[in-house]
């Protein structure tokens, strides 16, 4: 009989995305990101790239491909915007590492589980970006300004929740 | 060791990943010296590939979104452009005639600087773009324009919109261009308060507020007061509008100075279309120098027409014009028309040989003859 463990966890919830759809979604997602505060500025708060991230990287539990996607999908976003590449490079690959890590560990597919990963991962990064400005970039006006971040993490993790019910549906079982 | 490796792999792939954006960003922090090219070549490849993976699309959902406007615009929402036109006829009137007024004074300046020998540049080409996108960051106040350096734009052009500045470009491409708005935390622009006439740096805030700091606290800065480039920074012409003072504190990092936080003029959170400043000249145009000289010529024949109508000097109502002497008022200006308003002496009391009227035309003495 077959002993369960986390390590069969992964192995049996290990999901498999098809190469189109693994480009396709970050690029349309980091458009639309690109495209939606032009017409909704309010619409700056949120982070679509970071959603895809963490979709990508708890769907597939392996936590190089985590690492690697967030970088990719990182990379992508530094390069729309006036920063150096590679600073929500960094911020993504550790979230990609740390949702993968996690999605080895407990079942993502709860609805409770969701809520609280997108929520601390949204929280993570504003963390990351701090710090990446402060001491990386040595940019002393950079500020965490909580109640702003904590906003950013509830909108963000509103918004994941019927995006990761969407994109449930490209999921392929290996 | 290969046991160390398996069993740490995933970790270590994370620490490489890591460290490789970590070199590639101080590498790009030590080279940003120059502000027209704050990136290296291959970051500003990266940059370029990211733009022409992304641009279509924006440029697509763009003119998708202008198109359904415009089918709006042009045929749904056409009930009160009658009353509009009207409307808007009247202001053209009206701002005519405020163009006609300030022409003279413009015109004036105009001569002064020259006299001055102050080079003042004026904005002479410019092109209009369409913003199709954002940089979808908070931490980056950037735009995408559809305009890149196949239409004649550079880096460092400075952009504007009808209300005032927007920002300047920053990296620009075959077919688009990035605008770096002046609320992003790397801008800045040299600008003047109007009525005081301080100098000053603006900067934008990593969150994206527009600040003026560095500036010791004087009571003639109010809230309200307007905000113009000085064209110090050698980017926007001078006098163009940045925005009103909204608010001003102290500046809690250096202490005896005072920060100013300012509204921009522009609209920077729904921008359309935008104005690219292509080429300054150091003087008017020769089409707009004679735009305001006809202005000022025709404000000047109106000043002569109003100065002679009767009814402006007629301040003591019912005394003919023609009698000037008759009520001689000597609190009231003596008028330009000088062959009805000659000044003309009272009578004298005790007339002697130097009154008026005594001493006979010149025309009839005689060289030598004795005096009477």
């Amino acid at each position: 009989m077959a002993t369960r463990s986390y390590t069969s966890r992964r192995e049996l919830e290990e999901y498999h995305f098809n190469p189109f759809v693994v480009i396709a979604v970050p690029i349309a997602l980091i458009v639309l990101q690109a495209f939606l505060p032009k017409v909704f500025p309010r619409l700056l708060i949120l982070d679509l790239p970071l959603i895809a991230v963490i979709f990508f990287a708890v769907g597939r539990r392996n936590p190089i491909f985590g690492a690697l996607t967030g970088s990719a999908i990182g990379l992508l976003q530094d390069a729309l915007t006036g920063q150096p590449i590679g600073v929500n490079g960094i911020a993504k690959s550790v979230i990609g590492y740390a949702a993968s890590s996690i999605g080895v560990q407990v079942d993502v597919e709860n609805f409770l589980t969701r809520v609280l990963m997108n929520f601390g991962f949204c929280i993570l990064q504003s963390i990351l970006l701090f710090f990446i400005n402060r001491i990386l970039l040595g940019r002393p006006e950079y500020h965490l300004l909580w109640f702003h971040e904590l906003l950013r993490a509830g909108v963000n993790t509103l918004v994941a929740l019927p995006l990761f019910l969407s994109l449930d549906h490209v999921k392929q079982r290996e | 060791m290969e046991s160390f490796l398996s069993r740490f792999k995933n970790a270590l792939v994370l620490i490489v990943i890591l460290l490789l954006q970590t070199i590639a960003l101080a590498t790009q922090v030590h080279r940003a010296a120059d502000p027209l090219h704050p990136d290296g070549q291959h970051v500003r490849l990266i940059r370029l590939w990211a733009a022409a993976i992304i641009a279509p699309f924006e440029r697509t959902t763009s003119a998708t979104g202008h198109q359904v406007r415009g089918a709006w615009a042009n045929y749904v929402a056409l009930r009160s452009v009658r009353q509009q036109n009207l409307d808007l006829q009247r202001q053209i009137a009206q701002l005519r005639l405020e163009r006609a007024a300030l022409s003279e004074d413009a015109l004036e300046a105009h001569r002064l600087s020259a006299l001055l020998n102050f080079k003042q540049h004026y904005a002479a080409v410019t092109v209009v773009a369409q913003v199709v996108g954002t940089s979808g960051s908070e931490q980056s106040r950037l735009l995408t324009l559809d305009k890149g350096w196949h239409d004649g734009l550079h880096p460092g052009m400075p952009v504007v919109t009808p209300d005032g500045i927007v920002g300047k470009l920053r990296d620009v491409f075959p077919s688009t261009s990035q605008l770096l708005l002046i609320s992003d935390g790397t801008s800045g622009a040299g600008v003047m308060l109007q009525s005081s006439r301080t100098r000053a740096v603006l900067r934008g805030t990593p969150q994206g507020r527009i600040i003026i700091n560095n500036l010791t606290s004087d009571p003639r800065i109010k809230p309200g007061e307007q905000v113009l480039t000085s064209g110090g920074d050698l980017v926007y012409p001078r006098g163009l509008p940045v925005g009103t003072i909204e608010a001003i504190g102290a500046d809690r990092e250096h202490p005896p100075y005072i920060t100013i936080t300012l509204k921009p003029a522009a609209n920077l959170m729904q921008l359309e279309e935008v104005l690219v400043i292509t080429g300054t000249s150091e003087g008017l145009s020769p089409q707009t120098e004679q735009e305001l000289a006809a202005d000022a010529a025709m404000t000047h024949a109106a000043d002569i027409g109003a100065e002679r109508l009767p009814s402006l000097h007629d301040k003591s109502g019912g005394e003919s014009p023609a009698d000037p002497n008759a009520g001689a008022d000597p609190a009231m200006p003596p008028s330009s028309d000088s062959t009805n308003l000659t000044p003309h002496p009272k009578p004298v009391l005790h007339p002697d040989r130097y009154s008026p009227g005594t001493v006979p035309p010149a025309g009839s003495l005689t060289p030598g003859a004795p005096r009477h």
